[in-house]
């Protein structure tokens, strides 16, 4: 940027000074903004690309004759539509379970003094560490074992692979979630107390509320990790197809002898969207819920 | 833990609204196990989905454990050290884990750099190219990152990617190479993990009082002065947040080496630590083998998260 020393400030009314360097500074934010933003760009781009544009070897950033060649081929797919619904159903149960359980673990270990709670923020801590697809093994064997006895949640059902996102979205969403449930007045928890409610009517009818925005920004992390996954899907879903979820959906279109980029690019497309809507509706939160989350 | 003794003689006046002392709500039966009550939840889930596996995974990695003990075929049979002593004799054990170390550095490095920069020069715009720079980095965020890794296989194709074609690269294959491999893979993850730390260091510039960095920028400082004089100490705490975070995400990349490279690349010159692990494991059936590479793993990651408590003790933080 610039290193010029500022020749007399003037700033008469404007809170912030005028720096030489505005200008330059904003046509780079703006290219580095395009250029962060390419590579969304060329896969929608690729995705309605017809065949012929996309196996060309002088590939241009536009297409002037768009076609849904692609999507039709990733939504004939057998069993997309089960796919994406699968998909959804997992994160949507992960995100809305774990946003519960770790609101109370928050709100135990913010509001209330007990022995051992440092001990269990450490361990919170550490569980964020654990390497998750180095426990696939351990994972595979206990979900069978598990098969075994409950029918419904062990390997091949969508059970294995909400149980082990459940856990593992856990320890970020406690630890990010005790500074908003910090930031909630403690005289508010008396004033409660004082008019005579329960402590069951305080958590949700008055916590719950206040801590809902830390919630949907913890959330998104859940969402993220959930939908992403590809490795338990892969490693749990073994014979049971119609279990399976989106990433196996684009796999299919890495082929050994030609890759076909236009179906991955539309199955891409198709994978990507839904995190992208969820981060823009909540990303007010993200920000500010980011600050809070690590400042205290 | 002395708190509770003060908190013993609840009749002294009037009850203090603020201050570091948690209030104890007026105690019914029970009081004393309403915070278990409340983390039972969370401590069923994680003991039997996240601390029993650990706890299988160490107990494998001590035993003879392959397809035969897998079916049930063969009895499971205690070989102590033996799998770590031959991870150890290993040469292969070790080139992964130093390109493991030295790829997690160079994408903290970056990510850092990126994200710190990005986020200084968010404070130095106006609204409208702010909200795209925000918009482009979040997009790069939210994107899946197996879709992520597609895309940037896509774009550095050596026959159909537009990259080639700009760089006037001619039919270069970067995944062949080792070392472009990496050079590539590195590139998506700074892509899709800088966002993080632009967002929340903005964050925290923006919670710096304004006189401060005006005063330094009326005294003629230059914008790295400023970074470095003013802004960087008083982010500490969050720039060791992010770091901390970074490199744990970074030592665990899994999905786009697996995707980008294929399961690890050419003869596994692009192996990572937690791909090791899976392919000794799922590709080659040496469960034990597997097992023990990810307690390896886990010690690495032990190690840093004690440095990270220490740094966070020292600079009087309390958890």
């Amino acid at each position: 940027m610039s290193t010029v020393p500022t020749p007399a400030p003037t700033p008469v009314r404007t809170p912030r000074i005028r720096r030489p360097g505005r200008m330059a500074a904003e046509a780079g934010a703006l290219l580095l903004a395009a250029a962060v933003a390419f590579p969304l760009y060329w896969m929608v781009l690729s995705a309605f690309k017809p065949a012929g544009e996309i196996q060309s070897t002088e590939p241009v950033p536009w297409t002037l004759h768009p076609s849904l060649d692609a999507f039709r081929r990733v939504f004939q797919q057998q069993d997309f539509g089960r796919y994406f619904l699968n998909s959804l159903f997992v994160a949507g149960v992960v995100v809305i379970v774990s946003a519960l359980i770790a609101f109370l673990a928050a709100t135990a270990v913010t509001r209330f003094r007990f022995r051992f709670r440092t001990t269990l923020m450490i361990m919170f801590l550490v569980a964020q560490m654990v390497p998750v697809e180095a426990l696939t093994i351990p994972l595979f064997f206990l979900m069978r074992d598990v098969g075994d006895a409950v029918p419904g949640i062990g390997l091949n059902t969508l059970g294995s692979l909400i149980l082990p996102h459940l856990a593992f979205s856990l320890p970020f969403a406690i630890w990010m979630l005790r500074g908003f449930v910090r930031a909630v007045p403690e005289a508010l928890e008396e004033a409660a107390y004082l008019d005579g409610a329960s402590r069951a009517r305080f958590l949700w009818q008055i916590l719950f509320p206040l801590v809902f925005p830390g919630l949907v920004a913890t959330s998104v992390f859940s969402f993220i990790s959930t939908w992403n996954d590809f490795l338990f899907a892969k490693s749990f879903i073994i014979s049971a197809t119609e279990n399976s979820t989106l990433p196996m959906a684009l796999l299919v279109f890495f082929k050994p002898d030609e890759n076909d980029w236009g179906g991955i690019m539309a199955a891409s497309t198709v994978m990507t969207i839904p995190v992208l809507v969820f981060f823009v509706l909540v990303q007010r939160r993200l920000v500010s819920g980011l600050g809070g989350a690590v400042k205290d | 833990m002395t708190l509770t003794v003060k908190e013993a003689r609840p009749g002294s006046g009037r009850t203090p609204l603020t201050g570091g002392r948690r209030l104890r709500p007026p105690s019914r039966h029970g009081s004393r196990w309403t915070p278990w009550l409340y983390l039972a939840p969370a401590l069923v889930v994680l003991g039997g989905l996240l601390v029993y596996p650990i706890y299988q995974l160490g107990l494998i990695s001590f035993l003879e454990y392959t397809q035969a003990q897998v079916s049930g075929g063969e009895p499971t049979t205690f070989k102590g050290l033996a799998n770590y002593a031959e991870l150890l004799g290993d040469g292969q054990f070790w080139q992964v884990l130093l390109a493991t170390v030295v790829f997690a550095a160079a994408c903290v490095l970056c990510t850092l750099v990126a994200g710190c920069s990005t986020a200084v020069l968010l404070t130095r715009i106006r609204a409208v190219p702010r909200l795209a720079l925000m918009l482009a980095a979040l997009g790069a965020w939210a994107t899946p990152a197996i879709t992520g890794s597609t895309v940037w296989v896509f774009l550095f194709d050596p026959d159909f990617g537009p990259v080639n074609r700009v760089l006037g690269l001619g039919d270069f294959s970067w995944t062949y190479g080792r070392y472009s491999a990496f050079a590539l893979v590195l590139l998506e993850v700074v892509w899709c993990s800088f966002p993080f730390v632009m967002v929340t260091v903005y964050a925290g510039i923006r919670a710096i009082p304004g006189e401060v960095l005006e005063a330094a920028a009326m005294d003629g400082a230059s914008q790295w002065r400023i970074w470095r004089s003013v802004m960087a100490p008083m982010l500490r705490p969050i720039l060791v947040v992010v770091t901390i975070q970074s490199v744990i995400w970074d030592f665990k990349v899994f999905t786009q080496i697996y995707v980008m490279t294929n399961g690890g690349g050419i003869a596994g010159q692009n192996l990572v630590l937690n791909v090791y692990a899976y392919q000794k494991a799922f590709a080659s059936s040496q469960y034990s083998l597997g097992s023990a590479i990810g307690i390896v793993m886990l010690l690495i990651l032990l190690a840093v998260t004690l440095v990270y408590l220490r740094l966070l003790r020292r600079q009087g933080e309390e958890l």
